[in-house]
């Protein structure tokens, strides 16, 4: 084995090019300035973004995570710089992105003093990491960071923290890699049990109303070919929670649609009517499952997941598979007989046309002057021919665009989804982007979630990122308005917001921008956006008083579904 | 229902491994009653012993979450029938009041034993279950108690598997 003494600040460098680690979202500090000096001479292999805030940095890497499928890399500081990480990582947690966060730490005999910039991350972060850990020796960071990126890649994957000290980052040593591969009390890779399985399959060859759900497993587990031969076998009606999106193409003609509590009217009401419900790497998120007591009571529930702990927790399994999803349908397919369901699928799109027909009513009697969420969203699909990697925040726009953007391609949607972190969007794009530079990347925003984390324009500026932003501007933090319209009397207790003129703040960072307020500018808008080469800003604004329907209010179960 | 649950749990001997385990009860609102921390018979294998209130369900889920941790090897649930279970109580009370024969009595009937005598105070011990260790406070206490302290629960399990079995399980399906 070659070593040869170095400090541990490159050894940090040598063990994240071990990892094959080629972008880096961060920002320096006093803590890891050691970490920042030995990233001075990987210019060449490393692109580094300097992000504008630390949160900027940790959602980009979870964009650049969910577009590309590897490991988003984050550096920090100590102190403000390490907390300024903890929503992003409680967001990759709930959504199970994989992210290695380096922080830099005030050296070791400093512990525990309140010396400057001294903050306990790893007491903090541990309820929101799937592992962290704090290194005080040189001599410990390879293999501390061999562990992370194995913990944070495999099973569930999620976001891990190392703390390292800056006397550790100083230290000697002899600098030796080894992947981790193993670690005697962590088992991410359940073994598939056959006669499981089995009974899984025997429900599914019986049932006559057999109904799929999915979620971000299938994509995780790189088992969306998987996925489609099953369903052409069994010939399965398949619905999307918010983050399995892309999983399965929606102009598929067995895709029924979202479900959840702004889900598609059929996928969610046929839940309490179908005889078997087969759920594969989604975790019955009670924006999806309304009222428990009263969920698919009446099926045999199968649910496929590679997380124990997520089987048998909101609700019980029939059979509960304990695998990963890729496995799963492997074996499914193998084992259930081809079959058509054609009449429980026009169920479906009977329920689909009642939607659409009610809906369409609203549009016409509801202030049909303003331009509208959906119609934008609309021809975003069909202009960017239903490909582009779309990135959306938190409210009315995020809920409008998994209703009515197309996505047919997996790991094209980026969305903060069980945390709903206002805020994600704009740099979760600049991160998407770098994952995926050869794609178009759209981000959709709200007037409120873009004020959140709209510095990393200045990213978008210094590292050239091609970036197209979409502003839907309703002068309100609209999904709080909604409800406060709906169950709180109208009361719009400081839900109405004021903005900056977004297109000369865009120019201020010299990002093309424009403003649109009618029907007609929309399309030709667009194009001029998707077209343009380099980063875009347009601000659409919309209807102020719009509403997300269809909507299964709390405490409402999945077959009382309000259409207006 | 609610019932006293003994959970167990084995892991690595890593830094906050006690943190991150109690927070696991702590964000299902769930208090700890008591909790004992030691090494088992596995070099490098750490025990714990969290003795609890609450139902079959939340606990079950607790013991998800609880083996979801990276170095816990394993997580276990027993009702009070599973498990053989112990604690120490220590009875701090002064010397002056052994000439009261009635100490000496009652000292005989509870088989407790006394540890230390100085000239000041005395030390008094006795293992059992808590309402056994309890019962010997409420009838020590008219001689004045100086001070008192008992241990949280330790426990073994009745069925015969042993951890090193689950060790070995473990390895080969790494």
């Amino acid at each position: 084995m070659n070593t040869t003494k170095i400090t541990g600040a490159q050894a940090v460098m040598k063990s994240l090019v071990a990892e094959n680690v080629n972008t880096i979202f961060g920002y320096p500090g006093g803590a890891i300035m050691p970490i920042y000096d030995a990233l001075y001479d990987y210019e060449d292999n490393i692109n580094h973004i300097l992000v504008r805030h630390e949160q900027g940095a940790i959602h980009a890497a979870q964009g650049f995570a969910r577009t590309s499928g590897k490991t988003g890399v984050v550096f920090a500081t100590s102190g403000p710089g390490a907390t300024n990480l903890i929503t992003g990582l409680a967001d990759a947690l709930i959504d199970s992105t994989p992210l290695v966060c380096i922080t830099g730490q005030v050296a070791s005999h400093l512990l525990g003093t309140d010396a400057f910039q001294e903050t306990d991350v790893v007491g903090i972060s541990m309820p929101i990491t799937k592992w962290n850990c704090q290194v005080t020796k040189a001599e410990d960071i390879p293999a501390a960071i061999a562990k992370a990126f194995y913990i944070a890649q495999s099973g569930r994957p999620g976001p891990v923290l190392i703390d390292i000290t800056k006397d550790a980052q100083f230290g000697e040593m002899n600098f030796t890699y080894e992947k981790c591969t193993a670690i005697r009390s962590y088992r991410p890779k359940p073994k598939l049990n056959r006669v499981v399985v089995e009974e899984a399959a025997k429900l599914i060859n019986e049932a006559k109303k057999p109904y799929l759900l999915i979620g971000q497993g299938i994509m995780l587990s790189n088992a969306e070919k998987e996925l489609v031969a099953f369903i052409e076998k069994t010939g399965i009606p398949v619905a999307s929670t918010l983050l399995g999106l892309g999983a399965f193409p929606q102009n598929h003609p067995l895709y029924v649609g979202y479900l959840g509590m702004h889900g598609d009217y059929a996928p969610n009401i046929k839940t309490n009517e179908c005889d078997v419900l087969i759920a594969v790497g989604m975790r019955f998120d009670d924006r999806v499952t309304g009222d428990v007591s009263r969920y698919a009571k009446q099926a045999k529930v199968i649910h496929v997941d590679i997380d124990a702990a997520e089987l048998n927790k909101i609700i019980i399994a029939d059979v509960a598979v304990h695998a990963d999803a890729k496995e799963a349908l492997n074996l499914l397919t193998e084992l259930t007989k081809k079959k058509q369901h054609n009449s429980w699928l026009q169920e479906f799109n009977d329920a689909k046309k009642v939607e659409v027909e009610t809906l369409q009513e609203s549009a016409k009697e509801l202030h049909s002057e303003e331009l509208k969420m959906d119609e934008v969203i609309k021809m975003l699909s069909e202009l960017t021919n239903r490909e582009a990697v779309v990135v959306t925040d938190v409210g009315q726009h995020q809920m409008m665009t998994a209703r009515y953007y197309q996505y047919n391609k997996t790991k094209s949607n980026v969305t903060s989804g069980g945390l709903g972190t206002m805020g994600f969007a704009l740099p979760a794009a600049i991160g998407a982007k770098f994952g995926v530079p050869d794609k178009p990347v759209v981000a959709i925003i709200g007037d409120g979630g873009f004020q959140m984390t709209l510095q990393e324009l200045g990213t978008i500026l210094q590292s050239k990122v091609d970036v197209k932003i979409i502003i839907l501007n309703n002068r309100f933090l609209g999904m709080v308005r909604q409800w406060q319209q709906m169950f709180f009397e109208k009361r719009y207790s400081f839900t109405n917001m004021v903005s900056p003129d977004f297109v000369a703040l865009a120019k201020s960072y010299s990002i093309q921008a424009a403003k649109i307020e009618i029907r007609e500018d929309l399309k030709e808008n667009l194009l001029k956006m998707l077209n343009h080469n380099g980063p875009y800003l347009l601000e659409v604004m919309v209807a102020k008083e719009e509403n997300v329907f269809p909507m299964m209010t709390t405490g409402a179960s999945v077959s009382e579904v309000r259409l207006n | 229902m609610e019932k006293t649950y003994t959970v167990l749990v084995f892991t690595e001997n890593s830094i906050g491994m006690m943190n991150r385990i109690t927070i696991i009860f702590t964000r299902r609102h769930l208090n700890i009653d008591s909790i004992t921390a030691s090494e088992s018979e596995v070099k490098g294998v750490f025990r714990y012993t969290i003795v609890l209130r609450t139902n079959k369900s939340q606990v079950d889920k607790v013991i998800g979450q609880l083996e979801k941790l990276i170095d816990v090897l394993k997580a276990f649930v027993h009702k009070d029938s599973d498990i053989v279970h112990q604690e120490i109580a220590l009875y701090k009370i002064k010397s002056e009041t052994l000439t009261n024969g009635d100490v000496e009595k009652v000292i005989r009937e509870h088989h407790a034993r006394i540890l230390t005598v100085d000239p000041k105070f005395m030390v008094i011990e006795k293992t059992g279950h808590v309402e056994e260790t309890q019962l010997l406070f409420e009838k020590l206490k008219p001689f004045g108690m100086l001070e008192f302290a008992r241990s949280g629960r330790v426990a073994v399990t009745k069925p015969m598997k042993e951890l090193s079995m689950y060790l070995e399980e473990l390895e080969e399906s790494n």
